[in-house]
């Protein structure tokens, strides 16, 4: 009876933009609903600087370094 | 977060980035020629010479497919294994895997222009290529899926951050849309000739299921996983928000796929497609400008960037144009707009804003960040990146304007009456009305292609620069090993 009501396109569809709209809700929730949970999202934002060491060499050009 | 010590950029397989980087240059030139040539052609029609090989028809897919794909996707491969080592700060998982979706990437190129060029045609829009060189192009991606998720997977920053979020979800759309896209019936195994699983209006919402989200997710969300990366290192700056751009993220992984019938109003496709795919694009405007917005409010507090670094004027244009783009598209999908705008030159317009302005552009400017970073050097010249900035964006308005004009103008006349109900211009008189804004339109590509010209040199003298250096590095390094021998 569930898979029948399920395999009909026009529940499905109605079914699957439900669950979409309702995760995309909880998402929301999640990432503006908690300050702490904020300031830790927040501090991922740092990632792409982690490995800097390599571009100040390259940047700096200081190739006698390497000696 | 965990921060880890990097040693020695020798942990990560540069020489695939490497590679990619080079053949992206390779094929911009290529597919921006051909793009010129047939912008020429349709200005001036002597230049199709009453050859076939050369004719529009076949040129147009060498030059979508040499720009989406062979510029395009060299750029997405070589940035995202570029992102993905030194975002997760490790090594490729499979070198060997990295270089067979190398030079598997640059087959599908060469085998899909020399087809077009020989006649042979799939004719679905920028999936043209016959069935033996899409099963090509699956077995590479299924190779690319391995390298990029099996290098998430081993990562050593716990959290995944959100350029490789945008890029997955490029590899994983991509892999789903072109599967089902193409797939098809070979007439026999040794015919290049294959007949579509799809027939009629299923088969125009397939084809533009794939087309748009070939926008959505090869164009857009690949190089906004650019952008989430280059940005912030140009500008020296984290990204402004964060938790903006995780939204950004899932907002637009959720809205893209709905849209693609869009681009089939006022045709056989049941009305409610048109209006569902027409309700999720105005819907898509938020997250594409809380994106653009997020791009350019990481300047905030270096604005003086925009004066003094031009390749920080690249990616703030590019995600300027982004921003106008994805204003610009939502506009044109309305029912109303769309029967003014659709099968006109604005499309044409539209495409380009986005193509030259918003992917060509944010490529530029990451690309003047990386390879100096890729063979340990600086930039060769900084005045060139000016020239390269200003013949690009002299010619992208040079481009949208005229196929502006052009376009609205069509539209208009197309569907102008006389008081008896008859059709007041002729198709013929039309296209004589447009022939100056498709010259102007030739031109503006001139101008784009002379500054990647410019980019192409520069770019191979720094090269040439870093190999000097090396050489001298080494030569001390051998005077410094034989003194102390002595």
């Amino acid at each position: 009876m569930m898979i029948a009501w399920l395999t009909n396109p026009s529940n499905a569809k109605s079914l699957a933009l439900v669950i979409f709209f309702v995760t995309f809700v909880a998402i929301v929730l999640w990432v503006y609903g908690s300050k702490q949970r904020g300031k830790k999202l927040e501090s991922y934002k740092n990632i792409p600087f982690l490995d800097e060491e390599a571009d100040t060499k390259s940047a700096a050009g200081d190739k006698e370094s390497k000696l | 977060m965990a921060s880890v010590s990097i040693s020695s950029k020798e942990q990560y397989n540069f020489d695939v980035v490497r590679k990619f980087a080079i053949m992206t240059l390779v094929w911009g030139v290529v597919g921006m020629l051909a793009g010129v040539y047939i912008a020429s052609e349709l200005a001036w029609p002597f230049l199709n010479f009453d050859s076939p090989y050369i004719s529009f028809g076949r040129l147009r897919p060498v030059h979508t497919g040499g720009v989406i794909f062979g510029f395009g996707g060299s750029a997405l491969f070589a940035t995202s294994y570029y992102v993905v080592q030194r975002t997760c700060q490790t090594r490729l998982i499979s070198d060997a895997l990295a270089n067979f979706t190398f030079w598997g990437w640059q087959a599908v190129i060469v085998l899909a222009a020399t087809s077009y060029i020989l006649g042979f045609s799939q004719g679905r829009e920028y999936a043209e290529m016959e069935w033996p060189i899409d099963i090509l192009i699956e077995v590479v991606w299924i190779a690319y899926m391995i390298v990029f998720f099996g290098t998430v997977m081993r990562r050593k920053q716990p959290h995944i951050y959100v350029a490789n979020w945008f890029y997955i979800a490029f590899i994983l759309a991509t892999a789903l849309l072109h599967t089902f896209n193409n797939l098809a019936m070979p007439v026999n195994l040794f015919s290049m000739k294959s007949y579509s699983l799809f027939s009629g209006a299923q088969d125009a919402m397939t084809q533009w299921w794939y087309g748009h989200n070939a926008v959505g997710f090869f164009l857009t969300a690949a190089f906004l996983g650019m952008m989430y990366y280059f940005v912030p290192k140009q500008a020296g700056r984290p990204i402004y928000s964060y938790r903006l751009s995780i939204v950004h993220f899932w907002a637009l992984s959720f809205l893209y796929m709905w849209v693609g019938s869009h681009h089939l109003h006022w045709t056989a496709i049941p009305d409610w497609t048109s209006t569902l795919a027409a309700t999720f694009s105005i819907m898509l405007l938020l997250p594409s400008w809380g994106g653009m917005i997020n791009g350019i409010m990481t300047l905030s507090g270096a604005w003086d960037k925009l004066r003094t670094d031009p390749i920080m004027r690249f990616l703030a244009v590019a995600l300027s144009f982004y921003g106008m783009s994805t204003f610009e598209g939502p506009i044109m999908s309305l029912k109303d707009v769309n029967a003014l705008s659709h099968y006109t030159d604005w499309t044409i317009g539209h495409v380009h804003s986005g193509a030259l302005g918003w992917v060509a552009m944010i490529t530029f400017g990451s690309f003047y960040h990386m390879i100096p970073k890729l063979w340990d050097t600086k930039l060769y010249s900084l005045r060139l990146v000016y020239w390269h900035f200003w013949l690009a964006t002299i010619g992208i308005l040079l481009y949208i304007i005229a196929m502006w004009i052009s376009g609205i103008g069509q539209g208009v006349m197309w569907r102008t009456f006389d008081d008896f109900g008859n059709l007041k211009y002729a198709f013929a008189y039309t296209v004589e009305v447009v022939k100056p804004f498709y010259a102007m339109r030739a031109i503006g590509g001139m101008f784009f292609l002379s500054g990647v010209f410019i980019m192409v040199y520069n770019v191979w003298m720094t090269i040439g620069q870093a190999k000097r250096e090396a050489a001298e590095l080494d030569a001390k390094l051998a005077a410094k090993l034989a003194r102390v021998g002595a």
